[in-house]
């Protein structure tokens, strides 16, 4: 019986385990924004200018993609893996990385073995390390015109539309895609509730709900809770239910059953002849020079107050 | 150079560096507040666990030294060692943790036992929303109010976690605030609850609470954490901390984890916390005419919440017969300051009926208003984050 404990305990650990692990996997990375021909954005760090590709990190924690594939061929799903190594491979929560489609892959962790065509539709691809596991693919349309980006709407998110560089679709390479200079949510708060009326209404009402859960389950608990003692008290006195009532008493209360002690003891005097009992214990305890009152210094000091 | 001119610029260049000579008005005036903590806390007794930490983390905090010579010791200078013991209150890890410890100390069966009074922490709540409000008009953006607000909530660490979350340039203030007003609970307290009583209310005596079994102790902080984290889930990391060290506690074959929860662990954290949260009041971070107000805001806060728990008992006697009817002077324990308030309580009873012991009464709307605090504090964080 144990051993059946055990192996239960330790499949659900290792099924525990593999759903902790794939909560932690590449699969929240994204494709984010891609310029297949660059004329006049973004330079690399050797000042040349090429197609690029942006990776969005949509967990809340960073994500390290060192050994993912980039693939702009669906036959070759290792074209070109992330090299091993690297601390800038690790992309923190909800920021950004962009690598080169130049087709040099000599010339750093950023830059691709294989590299994109203007005037027809590229398909690309990310891979997990395992070079089978699709974790996100776009087809960049062919109509794309040079410094134009196909990005999604808004990072990680499901649409994708054409960025011209304009001023309400602009570029954003190693950025949001949204620029936010305020939060939304705030801004709607102090343009619609002034006063804060309405955020007291709502968060009071599911303070008292959330408590007031509490309360029902733990009277619908306790209600149990009692049903359960009394059946375990009728069946240990061998009573029935039609008679329980009668027959058995509820002292549970703390308060009661020391009152009851406490007039036995009064009236039968059930004690014996010592006001005190005394209980020795033998106490073990290493010696350790770090916690000898001998090597103390002194006591610590301890403020006495008049209450 | 003359031997002579090396020392003298050696000793002009040290001078430069040296407390005296960066020292601003600010500093002392917050090295005197530091002080008055510690007195406070030595010897007023009041709070002397947060205070004495916080006392003291002030005068390291204010400490002037010249921070354009990259020395690394600034509480705000990126890998200080202060730095370093700073993040647990800047990303807010400290407070889960304090949580954890407050649910493997804190016994819940007064709560289970008697569910209703779980309604008297919620009412208690009404603090925080009155100060959010009163925050607005006084033209706080609605973040810095809900972290401001919180402070009515009485709950140090809930207090940290949200404005670390919400408004982290405020926090040294608000965690002052909130801790300096914990602390003043039995001086704000009392009157508050004799003004809103009749002589006939407080004389109210209470059934006493039903055992509670084991098991009920048990599913207690299961079910707690499972139905206030799906109705608040930003309100995880404080409710879900705090329910599981109360299953340390009560499940009985985790008691070692639960004694170093509720001990050392924190007592850790609360040094660390008390301290750094102290060093984060730098005057020049501190000393703003913001400060002043956050610190009326959460005056006005702890009385709305104490007020309001009283008042709702009252209003809550109306519709509960007269055998069990509630002593309003429980009210007040709604506000979390765990066990202080729900001492007041009892000590009030006591002064009007040297019998009627409300200790255990009050500590069940003590601990809801801990849970009550932590749900509100996420559905800030859920509204405003």
């Amino acid at each position: 019986m144990k051993r059946i404990f055990t192996t239960i305990s330790a499949a659900l650990l290792a099924l525990v385990a593999t759903v902790a692990v794939n909560a932690q996997s590449r699969s929240a990375l994204r494709i984010n924004e891609v310029m297949v021909a660059n004329d006049s954005s973004i330079v690399d760090e050797y000042g040349n200018r090429g197609a690029w590709v942006e990776l969005f990190n949509s967990n809340f924690a960073p994500l390290e993609i060192s050994s993912v594939y980039l693939t702009n061929d669906k036959a070759n799903p290792r074209k070109y893996p992330v090299p091993l190594g690297d601390v800038n491979t690790e992309i923190p929560a909800r920021q950004h990385i962009l690598f080169f489609a130049d087709g040099e892959p000599n010339k750093g962790t950023f830059h691709t073995s294989f590299t994109l065509t203007p005037g027809q539709d590229n398909w690309i691809g990310i891979y997990d390390a395992d070079g089978i596991t699709l974790i996100d693919e776009v087809v960049i349309p062919a109509s794309l015109l040079p410094n134009q980006t196909w990005a999604r709407t808004e990072d990680g998110a499901g649409e994708w539309a054409l960025r011209t560089g304009g001023a309400h679709d602009y570029i954003t390479p190693s950025s949001a895609n949204i620029i936010k200079d305020t939060n939304k949510k705030i801004d709607l708060f102090a343009e619609q509730d002034e006063n804060g009326f309405a955020m007291t209404l709502m968060a009071m009402a599911i303070v008292f709900s959330a408590l007031l859960l509490l309360c029902l389950s733990f009277y619908g608990i306790g209600k149990i809770g009692e049903a359960v003692s009394k059946m375990n008290k009728m069946r240990a006195h061998g009573v029935t239910r039609q008679d329980a009532d009668e027959t058995l008493t509820t002292h549970d209360s703390g308060e009661e059953i020391a009152a009851i002690a406490m007039a036995l003891y009064q009236h039968l005097n059930a004690h014996d002849t010592e006001n005190t009992v005394l209980t020795i214990n033998k106490v073990k305890r290493a010696y350790s020079p770090w916690s000898s009152k001998i090597y103390g210094l002194r006591h610590v000091p301890e403020h006495k107050h008049n209450s | 150079m003359s031997f002579g001119d090396f020392l003298y610029s050696n000793l002009v260049q040290f001078w430069e560096l040296t407390g005296f000579a960066n020292a601003q008005f600010g500093n002392f005036v917050m090295l005197a507040v530091g002080l008055f903590f510690i007195w406070l806390a030595i010897k007023k007794n009041f709070e002397p666990m947060l205070l004495v930490p916080i006392g003291f983390g002030i005068l390291i905090g204010n400490i002037p030294f010249n921070t354009e010579a990259g020395l690394e010791i600034g509480i705000y200078e990126e890998g200080s060692v202060l730095n370093i013991l700073y993040n647990g209150v800047s990303a807010g890890w400290y407070p889960p943790l304090i949580f954890l410890g407050i649910g493997a100390m804190t016994d819940f069966s007064a709560l289970i036992a008697n569910p209703k009074l779980m309604l008297i922490g919620a009412a208690a709540q009404f603090g925080i929303f009155g100060a959010y409000m009163v925050a607005l008009a006084l033209g706080f953006s609605p973040d810095q109010a809900g972290a401001i607000a919180i402070i009515g909530g009485a709950d140090g660490p809930t207090a940290i976690f949200l404005s670390s979350k919400l408004a982290p340039n405020l926090m040294g203030a608000i965690a002052v605030s909130a801790y300096s007003y914990m602390a003043l609970v039995p001086v704000i307290q009392p009157p508050l609850m004799r003004a809103f009583t009749t002589k006939k209310e407080r004389l109210i005596k209470m059934k006493p609470a039903r055992a509670v079994s084991q098991n009920e102790k048990i599913i207690f902080p299961i079910v707690g954490m499972l139905l206030t984290c799906f109705v608040v889930p930003s309100g995880i990391p404080l409710l879900g901390m705090l329910f599981f060290g109360n299953l340390l506690r009560e499940c009985g074959v985790t008691t070692r984890l639960a004694k170093t929860a509720s001990n050392a662990l924190t007592d850790i954290v609360t040094i660390l916390l008390g301290m750094t949260v102290g060093a984060s009041t730098q005057a020049s971070q501190f000393l703003t005419p913001q400060t002043i107000f956050i610190f009326l805001l959460g005056f006005m806060a702890f009385i709305i919440a104490s007020s309001s728990g009283v008042l709702f008992v009252k209003l809550f006697n109306l519709v509960l017969p007269k055998s069990k009817k509630i002593n309003p002077l429980i009210g007040n324990a709604g506000v979390s300051a765990v066990p202080m308030s729900a001492r007041i309580s009892n000590n009030l009873g006591l002064e009007y009926d040297p019998t009627n012991y409300l200790l255990m009464h009050a500590m069940g709307p003590n601990v809801a208003g801990v849970i009550g605090s932590a749900v509100a504090a996420g559905v800030l964080l859920g509204f405003l984050a």
